[in-house]
């Protein structure tokens, strides 16, 4: 079953927006779309790098107000 | 007025002492009922499991009987709560008790879950509890030298301890005249060597200076124990004589099986603390879903507000605080020296040069910890 699930990581030095989308994909099925919200700078950049290296798919990366919302989709 | 409060761990403990104090009148008048359920009589203070894998602290030195930790007039049991019935404000225990409560607090805490990771139990040393801590002791007093590998697995508790672990083998070989045969690699999940910044700003020079390699974006995918070597997701491998793991954690398996949260993480209000949808369950520590670190010190933090806002609406009828995302971290920078993290949700920490003078406030608080559970610190 395909679903798509907001993880809020706005704010959050620790574990931060990266490490909680990690932590998302593991329990997500293949197919699903997570769409991470961070107010972090670097997320733009780390979590598209990291998403390319492991395989999944970045279906968007935009950025509303000062909030990047990044939704991505495990592929594998 | 029933207050329930299940799980007798730091989160639990300073939140039902708290209470105690601060409703003092009204358990005495009988207007109030504390109760705590707890799944163990025993309370372990785990950041000493870290000393325990060093032969700094013996098992024995980490527990109290957690009775002697609460209030008096605190009602605790020692059992287990096997079902949330959350509609009808009861829950059921393993005796088979039902008990019912006008507000509920959630503070199981999380455990440890190796077995996710292919091989991880069996090819990797850990020290997130008393047992593997005293494995992992003994299999580095056996150690004359080779490759040393330190893996992360996501989410964990204590998000500093990847980085001490480092810091605290250096120190360790160092002493026993072996450093010079023991090459360490540390492995990271994201793309720097912690997941908080200046954490990570501070502690490259110190890997650096110590000769320590790292290799980050690595997420542990699984162990060949027969050729000693770990992959990750990422595609990367490398060889090991001695692999230590931060295994990866969920929440306990009754918040799961009571459909409370996926993974066992109870969706949380980051500022109220109380569980989505419903405004009398709060939720404290390791349990929740908040994107803070699964410490002591964020549940520490957190129960102090839930206390003030708990014992405030039986007085006024009203809550009174929201919790900042408050934490504060120790960070051992070895065996003789100690820094410190402290931020909230809106300013990141900033970290100070350790110094030997907090790495000895960090022994002191090892034994202040049980001062601080009974919530007089
Ligand atoms: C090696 C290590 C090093 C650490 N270092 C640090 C550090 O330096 N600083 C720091 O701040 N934190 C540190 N931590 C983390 C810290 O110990 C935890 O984050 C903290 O204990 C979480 O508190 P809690 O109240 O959420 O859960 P816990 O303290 O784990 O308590 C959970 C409680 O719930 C009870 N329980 C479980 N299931 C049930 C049930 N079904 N019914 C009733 N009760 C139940 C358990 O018996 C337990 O009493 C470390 C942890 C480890 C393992």
């Amino acid at each position: 079953m395909s679903e798509s699930k907001i993880i809020d990581a706005c704010d959050t030095y620790c574990p931060g927006p990266l490490m909680e989308l990690i932590t998302y994909m593991k329990q997500a099925n293949v197919g699903d779309t997570l769409e991470l919200l961070s107010t972090d700078e670097g997320s733009a950049a780390d979590v598209p790098e990291w998403i390319h290296k492991v395989g999944h798919e970045v279906v968007s990366n935009e950025k509303v107000e000062g909030v990047w919302h990044i939704k991505v989709r495990k592929a594998k | 007025m029933r207050i329930l409060v299940v799980g007798g761990g730091t989160g639990g403990t300073i939140l039902a002492n708290n209470l105690a104090r601060r409703l003092s009148a009204e358990i005495r008048a009988r207007k109030v009922r504390l109760t705590m359920l707890s799944a163990s009589d025993k309370h372990m203070y785990q950041p000493g499991l870290l000393y325990v894998a060093f032969g700094q602290m013996s098992p024995d030195q980490l527990y109290r009987d957690q009775a002697s930790l609460l209030e008096a007039s605190i009602d605790f049991h020692v059992d287990p709560v096997e079902q949330f019935q959350l509609d009808q404000n009861q829950v059921r225990t393993q005796s088979g008790k039902v008990h019912e409560y006008d507000i509920l607090v959630i503070a199981t805490g999380s455990r440890i879950v190796p077995e996710e990771v292919r091989g991880l139990t069996e090819g990797a040393e850990t020290f997130y509890t008393e047992a593997s801590a005293v494995k992992m002791f003994k299999r580095l007093r056996e150690f004359q030298g080779g490759k040393v590998a330190v893996v992360v697995g996501v989410p964990h508790k204590c998000p500093i301890a990847p980085v001490e672990v480092m810091f605290s083998l250096h120190d360790y070989f160092k002493a026993r005249g072996i450093r010079d045969k023991v090459t360490m690699k540390y492995h990271y999940p994201i793309g720097r060597i912690h997941t908080i910044e200046n954490v990570a700003k501070w502690a490259k020079p110190e890997f650096d200076r110590m000769g320590i390699e790292y290799e980050t974006l690595f997420n542990v995918k699984e162990v060949d124990v027969e050729n000693n070597v770990v992959k990750s997701e990422e595609g990367t491998e490398t060889n090991y004589d001695l692999l230590i793991a931060i295994p990866p954690h969920r929440g306990m398996e009754v918040i799961e099986k009571n459909n409370l949260g996926q993974g066992g993480w109870i969706p949380t209000d980051r500022f109220k603390l109380t569980m989505k949808g419903r405004d009398n369950v709060y939720v404290l520590g390791d349990t929740s879903n908040l994107p803070v670190s699964k410490t002591g010190s964020a549940a520490h933090f957190e129960a102090e507000v839930v206390a003030e806002n708990i014992a405030s609406i039986v007085k006024i009828g009203a809550p009174v605080r929201d919790y900042d995302g408050k934490v504060y971290c120790f960070i051992e920078a070895g065996h003789e020296r100690a820094t410190y993290a402290m931020f909230n949700y809106l300013n990141p920490p900033d970290l100070k040069p350790p110094t030997k003078p907090m790495h000895w406030f960090k022994i002191a608080y090892n034994q202040m910890y049980w001062t601080s559970v009974r919530g007089l610190l």
